[in-house]
């Protein structure tokens, strides 16, 4: 490991300092409230490193730079999504400082957790070669693990089970893909694989024009990836993990899960499909296999939300419609065969997915804040919230509005710039589809503004946010409302970063 | 292009609104700080109004506020551009009449006052917001952006069943623009622009991604719900008659209104040769509405769900108005399109009127139940006299608004359409036989006994009533005023319908 590569895998390095300082320092410290500053401050620190690392690569000829022998890239690419993940994990920190008041102990592991899941996301949104992918993906779920069961009660036990279990198997399917791939192309780098391929179309060993070359193990290959990447990013019919893991976590963690772990997920298929392979003949199935699970996922997301009374499990299905909306933007790959935009599908996913970070830590920070003073996830008891704590009940609002995609949110831009690279790769019928679930959806996202503005509370005792809590609310209310009106910035961002998938 | 009007016409009711939002406190100072705001801003579309150059030769779009670095990127080029023509002058004045009346008709709230006036003024200005934007985007956005406080005053101040009408109208409107947002994005990347004033000659430069029947169809759609056409028309009644009188007000002056100017700036404007084809449909469409809409008023009791129903009948009468444009024979009548565009302006303020009074009926009797009614001529002189006039405006009585409107569309699709026509004309026998029916049992007959304390209208509820019988009377007596305005919007419709039917020939 040369300097270089220290300096290139700053961003994640200095994470993992800054988890165990702050494992060490909950020994000391007394006031435990004092670690999520620590914890919320220190992430300034990769913040910055990636800011130089982007102004770095501003000013170089290259458009990325390759570390430890090829196996891990810093590109535009990985640098968004570890400006995403930072800025997801400080906030998810912030609103855990109240929640955390409840476990005894262990509260700068429950932090140093988060931390390092956090640098494994980043290393996968990095990782450029099978191997590392794989070995970032179990840096990124162990911890998630652990801090699942973190509140060791029943639920959250089983919480942190499910989510083992499960994430070792889609570990192992994934594994099982990659075994294909790497056999029959015999590399496990990414551009090796493309190359290899190339050659093999070349040498007539692959029919350009069927699907998958007319080739089984890519077949078996890639769709073991997807379905592996699917436990990942919670799309139906990998989906069935998710409720359980996201009811039974803390609530912090939940939202962790729901947004960052799905992030690293997307960047990581982006990366793989998009430079593994990029083939008219596989980009077109790979791309229709995507656009049948965004339906069912949203579809199916959707509509079983509707019947949720507990507003973790009824977010958790949101989640996976919201995978459902995010994985349009994988299908519309098929945009660069058109005269259209080439970046329209990744940049949106990128976009779609800064705007849902933004909107659904909103959501959260507000169910943290209250759970934390009535201790009861129930919608039902949300009643008369709009009285008892007018600004949360607001934020709240305002987010489940933006989860609809009505205006002014960014809820609203992300889904019509999502929809519209659709319409950009012929996929209207799946933009239809994707508009008749914002409807269906805007019937449960309501449902909770119902419960809060017109219900009467049970008592009216009022419901305070902690300082902190109060900071992640302003921040991401802010956020999706400002690029809800200007998303100029973040679509020059997602799309300045997509350009090393798409060659422009 | 920057020139203001239009910018502060939009965002002045939506900062009114996050100031009260904000600030307002006291509820006193809420209501008079809405309603000096509403006074100011109805003055304002009036300069508007007066502004727009009618004059030959002056540019179609005027008060340009356009501001093209908004979002530019290549795949998503959205500009913010606002600006009037002759079809949207006349519906701006009405969002500002009818914003007055909604606000001035709000005196009596007094549950969650800040709140109430804080989702009416960002009502208005989505509202204004959506008359005036010339992307489509924008339209799009201000479109969507109505919903919430519409939703909010239904659901929080309206009566009865009021759940669930407001959910009724969003999942409704939200369908509807679920298919229009689609068809958008079909027109924006088949032309490259989200333009207005350019995609009509765009779409006809370029290829679409989609059979252009098919996009009309998505974007039809979202403006039939609006309207509302049969048999998409089932929220309406339900959110009428459940929401707080503003918001009826609003809902039947202006956002039904939404729906005909969508067909209008859209449907027509940019689909003519499809218009051609689909003119029969609509004539059909139009002639249902009429008498379904009337028919079903006749066995109504309850006085909102009355006016709900007829709105669906006269509305009717602009979707009638709309497909005379092209004919069978291929003859063009703009009589027909200023008859279809006179009856958004003339239903705003009559819908909006009869609205209003029967909101004042409802405070003080405490019921809409016509046969609980009765004999109110005795103890409200002034405001059944207001409600005989909005009655007989409403059924086309000559020198009122309703009948310019009416005769322009009868006018205008009699050659076209014929014995089609005819027995939509049957339509203004029902309205007259309901509206006096109606007029009949609440003003006069027996007075209940329990309606024996009842007062008659303040100087301050008489205020928007006054507004809106002199804008119905004006437009009646002198409809020029109203029609040459909106005749200069809809000459390049009619230009563009009169090529598409050439063409076919």
């Amino acid at each position: 490991m040369t300097l270089h590569d220290i300096y290139l895998l700053s961003p994640e390095l200095s994470l993992a300092a800054i988890a165990m300082a702050l494992i060490l320092l909950d020994l000391v410290v007394s006031r435990k409230s004092l670690l999520a500053g620590f914890g919320a401050l220190g992430l300034i620190v990769p913040v910055i490193l990636s800011v130089i690392l982007w102004i770095d690569l501003d000013n170089s000829s290259v458009s990325q730079m390759q570390g430890i022998f090829g196996t891990l890239v810093v590109d535009k690419f990985s640098l968004f999504f570890k400006f995403l993940l930072s800025i997801a994990a400080a906030l998810v920190i912030l609103m855990s400082a109240g929640y955390v008041q409840r476990i005894r102990h262990f509260q700068g592991e429950f932090y140093g957790l988060v931390l390092l899941s956090t640098s494994g996301m980043m290393l996968l949104a990095s990782a450029t070669e099978l191997i590392s992918i794989y070995v970032a993906l179990e840096l990124t779920a162990l911890p998630s693990a652990a801090l699942a069961a973190f509140l060791r009660d029943g639920k959250s036990a089983e919480s942190g089970m499910k989510f083992l279990i499960l994430s070792a198997i889609s570990s192992a399917v994934i594994l099982y893909g990659m075994v294909y791939i790497y056999g029959f192309t015999g590399t496990t780098s990414l551009e090796g694989i493309a190359s290899q391929i190339e050659r093999l179309i070349s040498y007539g060993v692959l029919d350009p024009q069927a699907a998958f070359g007319d080739n089984k193990a890519l077949l078996f290959g890639v769709i073991l990836l997807i379905a592996g990447f699917g436990f990942k990013i919670s799309s139906v019919p990998f989906q069935f993990w998710a409720p359980d893991v996201y009811e039974g976590a803390p609530t912090p963690i939940t939202a962790f899960l729901s947004v960052a772990s799905k992030a690293a997920g997307f960047a990581v298929i982006l990366r793989l499909f998009y430079i593994s392979f990029p083939f008219e003949a596989f980009s077109e199935n790979w791309a229709a296999i995507f656009a049948i699970l965004s339906i069912v996922s949203m579809t199916f997301g959707n509509l079983v939300a509707i019947r949720q009374n507990n507003i973790k499990r009824m977010l958790a299905y949101s989640t996976i419609a919201h995978a459902g909306y995010v994985m349009v933007g994988l299908a519309a790959f098929a945009a660069r065969a058109q005269s259209g935009s080439m970046d329209a599908g990744p940049s949106a996913v990128l976009f779609y997915l800064g705007g849902y970070v933004a909107t659904n830590l909103l959501v959260f920070g507000a169910v943290i804040a209250v759970s934390n003073k009535i201790d009861s996830d129930e919608i039902d008891d949300y009643a008369g919230m709009a009285r008892r704590a007018p600004l949360i009940a607001a934020a709240m609002a305002f987010a489940m509005i933006s989860l609809t995609g009505i205006p002014p949110t960014i809820g609203f831009m992300s889904k019509v710039y999502l929809f519209g690279a659709a319409v950009n790769a012929n996929l209207e019928w799946l933009a239809v589809a994707g508009m008749v679930n914002s409807v269906i959806s805007a019937y449960y996202y309501l449902r909770v503004v119902k419960v809060m503005y017109l219900r009467d509370p049970a008592e009216d005792k009022p419901v305070v946010a902690d300082a902190a809590t109060g900071v992640a609310l302003t921040a991401t209310a802010a956020a999706t409302f400002v690029f809800g009106v200007y998303p100029t910035p973040l679509i020059d961002l997602a799309r300045s970063a997509v350009s090393v998938l798409v060659g422009v | 292009m920057f020139e203001g009007w239009l910018t502060i016409a939009v965002f002045l009711p939506i900062a009114a609104a996050v100031l009260i939002a904000l600030f307002g406190r006291n509820p006193v100072m809420v209501k008079w700080f809405a309603a000096i705001v509403s006074l100011v801003e109805l003055a304002l579309t009036f300069v508007i109004f007066l502004l727009y150059d009618t004059s030959d030769g002056a540019a179609q779009y005027q008060l340009v506020d356009k501001v093209t670095n908004w979002i530019p990127i290549e795949s998503f080029n959205v500009q913010y551009f606002l600006a009037v023509d002759g079809l949207s002058a006349p519906l701006v004045l009405l969002t500002g009449l009818l914003g007055m009346v909604a606000i001035f008709a709000s005196w009596s709230i007094n549950m969650r006052v800040r709140e109430y006036f804080v989702w009416l003024l960002a009502l208005q200005g989505a509202v204004m917001g959506v008359f005036t934007s010339l992307d489509f985007f924008l339209f799009f956005l201000f479109w969507e952006l109505e919903l919430i406080p519409m939703f909010f005053l239904i659901s929080i101040w309206g009566s009865g069943r009021r759940e669930y009408s407001a959910m009724k109208f969003l999942i409704f409107t939200i369908l509807g623009s679920a298919f229009m947002l689609v068809g958008i994005l079909v027109l924006f990347f088949s032309t490259g622009t989200f333009d207005m004033t350019e995609l009509p000659a765009a779409i006809v430069s370029s290829k679409l991604l989609l059979p252009s029947v098919v996009v009309f169809a998505m974007l039809f759609v979202a403006f039939a719900v609006k309207l509302p056409i049969w048999p998409l028309h089932t929220w309406l009644p339900d959110a009428h008659t459940d929401a707080p009188t503003a918001a009826s007000v609003m809902l039947a002056g202006v956002l039904l209104k939404m729906g005909a100017y969508g067909m209008f700036r859209v449907s027509a404007a940019m689909f003519p040769d499809v218009l051609r084809d689909v003119s029969w449909l609509l004539a059909i469409a139009g002639v249902v509405n009429i008498l379904y809409g009337a028919s079903v008023v006749l066995r109504q009791t309850d006085m909102k769900r009355l006016i709900a129903f007829s709105s669906i009948s006269h509305m009717g009468f602009v979707v009638l108005g709309l497909s005379s444009a092209v004919g069978v024979a291929g003859q063009i009548s703009p009589l027909g399109l200023t008859g279809a565009s006179l009856q958004m302006f003339t239903h705003g303020a009559i819908t909006g009127l009869l609205f209003l009074l029967v909101g004042y009926v409802y405070e003080r009797a405490h019921t809409r139940h016509i046969p609980d009614l009765g004999g109110l001529a005795v103890n409200m002189p002034v405001l059944s006299a207001s409600l005989a006039v909005a009655g007989l405006a409403s059924l086309g009585l000559p020198a009122t608004a309703g009948f310019v409107s009416e005769i322009h569309v009868f006018l205008g699709t009699f050659p076209v359409w014929g014995w089609l026509t005819a027995i939509g004309a049957f339509g203004v026998v029902l309205t007259a036989g309901y509206i006096l029916w109606m007029l009949q049992r609440v003003m006069f007959g027996p007075r209940n006994s329990r309606l024996d304390d009842l007062t008659d209208a303040t100087p301050l509820e008489m205020v928007p009533v006054a507004a809106l019988i002199i804008a119905i009377m004006v437009v009646g007596i002198f409809p020029s005023t109203i029609a040459d305005v909106f005749s200069i919007g809809i000459a390049p419709i009619v230009d563009s319908l009169q090529n598409a039917v050439v063409s076919a020939q």
